[in-house]
C-alpha cells in the first residue's frame, strides 16, 4: 500500500518539477509582456530533440545539452523579436493564435530536421533505479529535480540580487515607468523570452530520458505547463512552482487509483475547480478594477 | 428607415447568397463539392463561435468539445438508438446548450487568459470522455453514422437527387444542403447581433462597467452568447458527423477547437462575412500546402504568423479598410 | 420622507489605505448634489460605491430606504441609478445612437426567439428605441453624430454621448464623474445649462467636479472630502464661508 504510494508520489514530483519549470517560463513571459506563450513547449522539444541528435552526431553529452539549451534561447529571442514584438499592439486572442503559429512553425521544422520518429535518450548517471522503502526511483528523476531545484534557486536569486532581474520585474510591474528610469524594456522583454526558452529546454533535457521525445511532445507539455501556471496563479513564481508540482501529484494519483485514460481529465478538472473557487488560482494577484 | 446594421445585413446575405450559390460552376468534382461543404458547415459553426468570441469578446478554445458532442449524439442516437436525424440534431443541440449553460455559468466570470484555460479545459474533457467510454463511441477508433435522413428521405453522399428537374449527385446536394444551411446560421446570427440582445453583448466587450451601469446582466448575456455559440456547435457537429460518415475523437479535439479560434480571428473577429472567409482560408490552406509536402507544417506556420503580425484585425477587416482608403483616394481624386 | 439616498459611515480601504472614511451624508429626490474635493479625497471611489462597482468595507448605503449592500450596478440601475465615468466608459465598438440605445436596455422586451426571428414586436420596440435615442442625442447636444462610429467621435461629443446613455434608462437619479473634465469654456457653459434641464425634468444629479464656477452655480448642496474624510457638507453658500474648506483650498 504505502509501497505504492510512494511510486506514484515519486512519478508525480518528478512529472511536476518538470511542470513547474514550464510553467515558470509562461511566468516569466506573462509577467514581462502579458502574453500566453502557446509556443512555450516547443523549448522543451527542441532541449530534448537537439541534444539527442547531437550525441548521437557523437557530440559528448554535457556540451549537446549546452548547445541545444542555447539553440532554444537563440529561439526564443528570435521569437520575441520577429513574432511578438511586431504586434504589440494587438489583441490577447490574436497574440494567442501568433503563438500558436509559431508552435506549429518551429514543430513543422523539427519534423523536417528530425523526422517523425520517437527517440530514446539515455539516463544521466546510471540506469539502475533507487529503492527505497519497495518504491523504484530512476536515477533520472533526481538529476530532475536537482537541476529544477538549482534553476529554481537560480531564478530567486536573478530577480533579487541582479540588476538585470529587477530591471525585468520593473516592467512587468509597470512598462511606463520602467521606461522613464531608463530601463530599456525591449531588451528586457528579449531576455525574458531568453530566460524562459532556457528554462524550458532544460527541462525538456532532464525529462527526455524519462518521457522519451519527439517533434510533438511540446504541445502537451506546453498545455500542462500553462495549466500549472494557472493554477498557481499567472504570473507568480511561487504559483507556478506549487501549480506544477500539485498538477504531477494529482496526475500520477489519478492514473495510479483511477485510471491512466482519465489522468488528463483529472488533471484538467482540478484547473476548472480551483478557478472556481479562486478565479485568480492559488496565488494570483488580486486586481481592483479601476474606472 | 434603414439603419448601418439593416443595410450591411442585406448586402451581405446577398453577397453570400450569390457566392454559395455561383460556386458550383468552378466545382468540377465530387471531391471539390465535398470540401466546400465542409466549408460550408466549418463557416456555419464559426459564424456561432464569432459571436461569442468577436462580439461579445469572451475567449473559448474549447468550442469543438461542443462540436463534437454533437457530433457524438447523433451518431450514437441515429446509428444505435434508431433515431432520424432532425429530432437527434434538435435534440442534442437542446442538450449541449444545457451543458453549456451549465459550465459557462461559473467559468463566464474569469476573465482573460483564466476564461481562456477555463475553456480549454472543458474541450479536453470532453474529448477525453468520447475517446475513452467506447462502449459507447468506439472510443479512438471512431464510430460510423449513418445518413442523414427526413421522414424517411435520406440525403446520402452516394445517392443521386432530382431538384426542380436538375440531377443532382449526392455530393451537390449536400453541398446546396450545407449552403442553405450557412445563410440561415449567417441569418439568425445577423438577427441576434442588430437587436437589444446583440447590443448588450456588444456592449460587453466594448465596456463592461459601462453595460453593468445601465442595468445589463451581463453575467447572464455572456451566459446566453455562450450557449447560442454552444448550440451553433452542436447542430454542425450533428450536421458534420451526417456528412463525413463516420467520426473520431479528433472532431471534439484541442486541434479543432485551435482550427475554429484561429478561424475566427484570422478572418476576423466581429465580422460574420470575415470568419466565413477565414473558414475558407483555412480549409483550403492545407490543401494547397499538400504539394509542398514536408513543408507543409512549416509553411502553414509561418503563414499564420505572418498574417495576424501583419493583419492584427483579421483578413476582411484589413481589405475593408483598404479598399475604403482607394475609394476615398479616388473620390478626393476626383473632386 | 426618507431621504432619495442615505450614506452612514461608509468606509473603503484598498489594502490598507482608506480610500474613504466614515463618510456620512443624505440626497433628497430632485437636488442638484455635488461632491467636491482635492485629487485623491475619494470622490471617484464614493461614486464607485454607491453604484455598486466597489463593495462598501464598512457602513452602509440606502437607495429609497432600501439597502444596496446586496444589489449589483445592473440591480441599482433597475431601481433608477446611472451614471458617467471620469474616464468615460464608452462602446467603441459601436455607433453613437447604438451606445445611447444601449442605455434603454431596462425598457426593452426582446427574448431570444424574437430576436432570432426578427418578430414584428421586436422591430416595433426598436423603431420607438432608436427615436427617444435620437430625441436625447438632442437632447444633450450631439444629435448630428446618429450613425457616427462612437470611436470617430471627439472627446466633448463623446462625454455628451455618455450623459445620453444614462439618461436614455430613466434615471431617478443620475451621477455626474467629472463631466466638465477636459471641456472648454463654451462647452462647459452647455453643460451647465444641460444639467439644469436634467434637473428641471426632476432627475436628482450628483456631480463629482472640480470646475468650482459650475459647481457653485448649479447645486443644491455640496459636500466637500480630503484625505476620504467628510472636510464639510452644507449649501454652496456654508461652503463658501466655511474656514475648514478655504484652509484646504488656499492650501493650510
Amino acid at each position: 500500500m504505502f509501497a505504492e504510494f510512494l511510486q506514484y508520489l515519486f512519478t508525480g514530483i518528478t512529472i511536476g518539477a518538470t511542470y513547474a519549470l514550464i510553467a515558470l517560463g509562461f511566468t516569466l513571459i506573462y509577467n514581462a509582456s502579458h502574453v500566453i506563450n502557446f509556443a512555450q513547449g516547443e523549448f522543451l522539444m527542441i532541449g530534448g530533440m537537439a541534444t539527442v541528435s547531437l550525441t548521437a552526431m557523437g557530440v559528448p553529452m554535457v556540451l549537446a545539452i549546452i548547445l541545444a539549451v542555447l539553440l532554444a534561447g537563440v529561439l526564443g529571442i528570435l521569437l520575441q523579436r520577429f513574432a511578438i514584438a511586431p504586434a504589440k499592439q494587438a489583441d490577447v486572442v490574436t497574440l494567442i493564435i501568433i503563438t500558436i503559429g509559431a508552435s506549429i512553425f518551429i514543430r513543422g521544422l523539427a519534423q523536417l530536421v528530425w523526422g517523425k520518429e520517437y527517440h530514446v535518450m539515455q539516463n544521466f548517471s546510471s540506469d539502475e533505479p533507487i529503492r527505497i522503502f519497495g518504491a523504484v526511483l530512476n536515477s533520472q528523476s533526481l538529476w530532475v529535480l536537482g537541476i529544477g531545484a538549482i534553476l529554481v534557486v537560480g531564478l530567486v536569486l536573478f530577480f533579487t540580487r541582479t540588476l538585470i532581474g529587477k530591471a525585468i520585474l520593473a516592467t512587468s510591474m509597470n512598462k511606463e515607468a520602467a521606461r522613464l528610469v531608463g530601463i530599456r524594456t525591449q531588451l528586457v522583454l528579449m531576455l525574458a523570452f531568453l530566460v524562459s526558452a532556457v528554462l524550458g529546454s532544460v527541462a525538456g533535457v532532464v525529462v527526455a530520458p524519462i518521457t522519451f521525445t519527439s517533434y510533438d511532445i511540446g504541445i502537451m507539455l506546453g498545455l500542462k505547463g500553462f495549466v500549472a501556471a494557472a493554477i498557481g496563479g499567472l504570473g507568480s513564481g511561487m504559483g507556478a512552482v506549487v501549480g506544477g508540482l500539485l498538477l504531477g501529484i494529482v496526475e500520477a494519483m489519478a492514473a495510479g487509483y483511477i485510471s491512466s485514460d482519465y489522468k488528463d481529465a483529472v488533471a484538467f478538472s482540478m484547473i476548472l475547480i480551483v478557478l472556481f473557487f479562486m478565479p485568480r488560482g492559488l496565488f494570483g494577484a488580486k486586481v481592483v478594477e479601476r474606472v | 428607415m434603414l439603419n448601418r446594421f439593416m443595410q450591411m445585413r442585406l448586402r451581405d446575405l446577398i453577397i453570400l447568397a450569390v457566392i454559395l450559390f455561383a460556386l458550383p460552376l468552378f466545382l468540377n468534382n465530387p471531391f471539390h463539392y465535398d470540401l466546400a461543404t465542409q466549408m460550408a458547415i466549418i463557416a456555419a459553426t464559426v459564424v456561432g463561435l464569432n459571436l461569442l468570441v468577436g462580439f461579445a469578446g469572451q475567449i473559448s478554445l474549447g468550442h469543438a468539445g461542443f462540436f463534437g458532442l454533437g457530433a457524438y449524439f447523433t451518431g450514437i442516437m441515429t446509428s444505435n438508438y434508431g433515431w432520424s436525424s432532425v429530432p437527434a440534431l434538435v435534440v442534442g443541440a437542446i442538450l449541449v446548450g444545457i451543458v453549456a449553460w451549465i459550465v459557462g455559468r461559473p467559468i463566464l466570470r474569469l476573465k482573460g487568459h483564466y476564461l481562456s484555460m477555463a475553456t480549454l479545459a472543458v474541450g479536453f474533457i470532453i474529448a477525453i470522455i468520447l475517446n475513452n467510454e467506447r462502449a459507447l463511441t468506439g472510443g479512438p477508433d471512431g464510430m460510423p453514422v449513418p445518413a442523414f435522413t427526413v421522414f424517411g428521405w435520406e440525403l446520402s453522399p452516394f445517392g443521386s437527387y432530382n431538384l426542380l428537374g436538375m440531377e443532382l449527385n449526392g455530393s451537390e446536394a449536400w453541398y446546396l444542403f450545407a449552403a442553405v444551411v450557412l445563410l440561415v446560421a449567417v441569418w439568425l446570427a445577423q438577427n441576434l447581433i442588430d437587436s437589444p440582445i446583440g447590443r448588450a453583448l456588444r456592449s460587453v466587450h466594448g465596456s463592461e462597467v459601462a453595460a453593468r451601469v445601465v442595468g445589463v446582466d451581463t453575467a447572464r448575456y455572456k451566459s446566453l452568447v455562450f450557449v447560442v455559440s454552444a448550440i451553433y456547435a452542436s447542430a454542425m457537429g450533428s450536421l458534420y458527423a451526417h456528412f463525413q460518415g463516420f467520426i473520431t475523437p479528433a472532431v471534439a479535439g484541442f486541434d479543432f477547437s485551435i482550427l475554429f479560434i484561429t478561424m475566427v480571428v484570422l478572418g476576423g473577429m466581429g465580422s460574420t462575412m470575415g470568419v466565413i472567409l477565414g473558414a475558407v482560408v483555412l480549409k483550403l490552406l492545407p490543401q494547397v500546402l499538400a504539394d509542398f509536402q514536408e513543408l507543409e507544417t512549416v509553411m502553414f506556420g509561418a503563414i499564420l504568423m505572418l498574417t495576424m503580425i501583419f493583419m492584427p484585425k483579421g483578413l476582411l477587416p484589413t481589405i475593408q479598410t483598404a479598399v475604403g482608403k482607394r475609394m476615398k483616394k479616388k473620390a478626393g481624386g476626383q473632386a | 420622507m426618507s431621504a432619495l439616498i442615505e450614506v452612514k459611515g461608509l468606509d473603503k480601504a484598498f489594502g490598507g489605505v482608506h480610500a474613504v472614511e466614515g463618510v456620512s451624508f443624505s440626497v433628497e429626490a430632485g437636488q442638484v448634489y455635488s461632491v467636491i474635493g482635492p485629487n485623491g479625497a475619494g470622490k471617484t471611489t464614493l461614486f464607485n460605491l454607491i453604484t455598486g462597482l466597489y463593495t462598501p468595507t464598512k457602513g452602509e448605503i440606502r437607495l429609497k430606504g432600501e439597502s444596496t449592500a446586496k444589489l449589483e450596478p445592473n440591480e441599482l440601475a433597475e431601481r433608477g441609478m446611472c451614471r458617467t465615468f471620469q474616464q468615460m466608459q464608452i462602446c467603441m465598438n459601436m455607433s453613437a445612437i447604438e451606445n445611447v440605445m444601449l442605455g434603454r436596455h431596462l425598457q426593452l422586451r426582446s427574448n431570444l426567439f424574437t430576436t432570432l426571428f426578427r418578430l414584428p414586436s421586436l422591430l416595433r420596440d426598436e423603431k420607438s428605441c432608436r427615436e427617444r435615442a435620437a430625441e436625447l442625442m438632442e437632447f444633450v447636444g450631439c444629435g448630428e453624430y446618429l450613425d457616427t462610429e462612437a470611436s470617430a467621435m471627439s472627446y466633448g461629443a463623446l462625454k455628451r454621448l455618455e450623459i445620453a446613455r444614462a439618461l436614455a434608462a430613466d434615471p431617478k437619479v443620475i451621477l455626474l464623474d467629472e463631466p466638465a473634465a477636459g471641456l472648454n469654456a463654451v462647452e462647459t457653459a452647455a453643460l451647465e445649462k444641460l444639467i439644469r434641464k436634467i434637473a428641471d425634468q426632476g432627475t436628482t444629479v450628483m456631480l463629482v467636479e472640480h470646475d468650482m464656477k459650475l459647481v457653485m452655480g448649479i447645486s443644491d448642496r455640496l459636500l466637500v472630502l480630503n484625505y476620504g474624510r467628510v472636510l464639510a457638507e452644507g449649501t454652496p453658500e456654508e461652503i463658501r464661508n466655511n474656514p475648514d474648506v478655504i484652509a484646504a483650498y488656499l492650501g493650510g
